[in-house]
């Protein structure tokens, strides 16, 4: 009694707000929507911290991003980026399979179907969504049913193996499409990845295919690395056309399979749209999204900047410099998790410091990476300056070597961590 | 695998990558003069390195510390 009245008394001495220790005896409930990289990590290191932890998934298995290329070029098989929430549940984590259809953010209530979960805090990280048919941010003629003739495989599971598949069907001499998106999207790299395996596969394969990829960008990620492996590699299978160089599809026709930009339209066999994008479904009906589609959050804590008691990680969230990616959501998620716990009891968050690494495949071989280092400043995290960068442009074929092994080395320590 | 205490800022970040058992350089309860030592030759290119060298410069030489000291007693 007396141990909370001193404890009561630094913590309005620090400034916090009381409800945090006038909270009911027991352990917190916090809820984590979506068991990714970001929603899994954090229900793990909440539930380490002592907290009653619930994950709300609709899906039965979670189906990897990172490495779904490489399926694509039939270097890995799907199976291999499946996963299961045994191990997340085994550390106490309680999982609710269903889908999470709003947030009675008043009440502090996730609304499930029929039932709802109550939690002092919540967690959203529901990846991002893709927009399509009549959302406002949609391309046209890309609507759900497009999505078989022309996949988008931006979330790995079917999608994946439509594109393999009509990747395999396609004839040699066939020609491949990919439509990039404008920023910001899930992976920044990850298109041009896609671009480098999908090319590897045709020249091993079908070489006398081509690989058309239509971007609306001018400007990407590790771009000078992968123009120069391109150059290389690729040459007469592989064109990058840019923004200034009428790049950017504005309208598909899937029964055509046409693609269309301002200057023309280009006919494929194999059509790979990557759609404009949002954070998923329910941080909108949460009201935690903004205009742009995806969620501000304070850099410190990831709280929701709009919605009091709701964090957002992982892809759906605006995270400044921060790109969107595993590496990344699972380093938020733990900060996001230590934040949460020192709320709770009324301490003040320590100002993080966040790394990300992301790697990519330019041929089964050649791995090249791009770090950066964020803290936040002004609201937002910030490139911490004269740290990170990408690969050097002259290394070797044993550096390439090499980070094709770190490559792979992640992916099996992040998806054990998380999943294992 | 999730580690228990709060480490210094940046320490959720290395356990991305560095994790007992995991397939990169050791970090966790290696001496922390080991990985001081490693980090400031990475940082001055003393050590070649493929990303290490990226990501030390986003920390001071007394974050390294730090860090170093608390993974070597995880």
């Amino acid at each position: 009694m007396v141990r909370q009245a001193v404890r009561r008394r630094a913590v309005l001495a620090a400034g916090l707000a009381a409800p945090f220790v006038a909270r009911a005896q027991g352990a917190a409930k916090v809820v984590v929507v979506g068991g990714g990289f970001a929603g899994a990590t954090a229900a793990r290191a909440l539930a380490q911290a002592g907290h009653q932890v619930t994950m709300i998934e609709g899906d039965a298995r979670y189906v990897s991003c990172p490495f779904s290329n490489p399926v694509l070029a039939g270097l890995r098989t799907l199976d291999e980026q499946q996963f299961g929430w045994e191990k997340v549940t085994a550390a106490g984590v309680t999982l609710t399979q269903a889908r999470a259809a709003g947030v009675d953010t008043a009440a502090r209530r996730v609304l499930l179907e029929g039932s709802a979960v109550p939690y002092d805090r919540l967690v959203l990280a529901p990846g991002v969504d893709m927009r399509l048919g009549t959302d406002p941010g949609a391309l046209p003629g890309y609507d759900q049913a497009a999505t078989v003739p022309m996949p988008h495989a931006w979330k790995a599971g079917l999608q994946t193996v439509l594109l393999q598949e009509q990747l395999r069907a396609m004839p040699d001499g066939g020609t491949v499409i990919m439509a990039v998106p404008a920023n910001p999207y899930r992976c920044p790299p990850g298109p041009y990845e896609r671009a480098s395996l999908i090319a590897w596969y045709l020249k091993t394969n079908k070489p006398r295919s081509k690989l058309l990829v239509l971007d609306a960008k001018d400007v990407f990620s590790k771009q000078k690395l992968f123009q120069a492996a391109w150059a290389a590699l690729y040459p007469g299978i592989l064109e990058w056309v840019s923004l200034s160089d009428g790049g950017k599809v504005v309208s598909v026709d899937p029964a055509a399979m046409t693609v269309a930009t301002d200057f023309g339209s280009h006919k494929g066999d194999v059509v790979n749209v990557i759609p404009p994008q949002r954070a998923g479904a329910i941080a909108q009906a949460a009201g935690v999204a903004d205009r742009s589609g995806w969620c501000p959050v304070d850099p410190v804590t990831f709280e929701s900047s709009r919605i009091a008691g709701i964090h957002v990680i992982g892809d759906a969230a605006i995270m400044g410099a921060m790109p969107k990616s595993a590496f990344a959501a699972n380093a938020q998620a733990k900060v996001c998790a230590a934040a949460i716990t020192a709320l709770l009891a009324g301490r003040k968050p320590e100002e993080p410091r966040l790394i990300n690494t992301c790697y990519s495949l330019v041929a089964p071989r050649y791995g090249i990476s791009v770090a950066g280092v964020y803290r936040p400043k002004d609201g937002q995290l910030t490139d911490i300056e004269g740290a990170g960068g990408t690969s050097a442009l002259d290394a070797g074929a044993d550096v390439r070597a090499q980070e094709a092994d770190y490559a792979d080395v992640w992916y099996r320590t992040i998806t054990g961590s998380v999943f294992g | 695998m999730l580690l228990g205490a709060a480490g210094p800022p940046g320490a959720e970040s290395c356990t991305g990558c560095h994790v007992k058992g995991g397939g990169v350089g050791l970090l966790l309860g290696r001496p922390a003069a080991d990985t001081v030592r490693e980090m400031e030759s990475f940082r001055s290119g003393q050590r070649p390195a493929t990303l290490m060298n990226r990501i030390v410069k986003g920390f001071t030489p007394n974050e390294v510390v730090d860090l170093a000291q608390w993974f070597a007693k995880q």
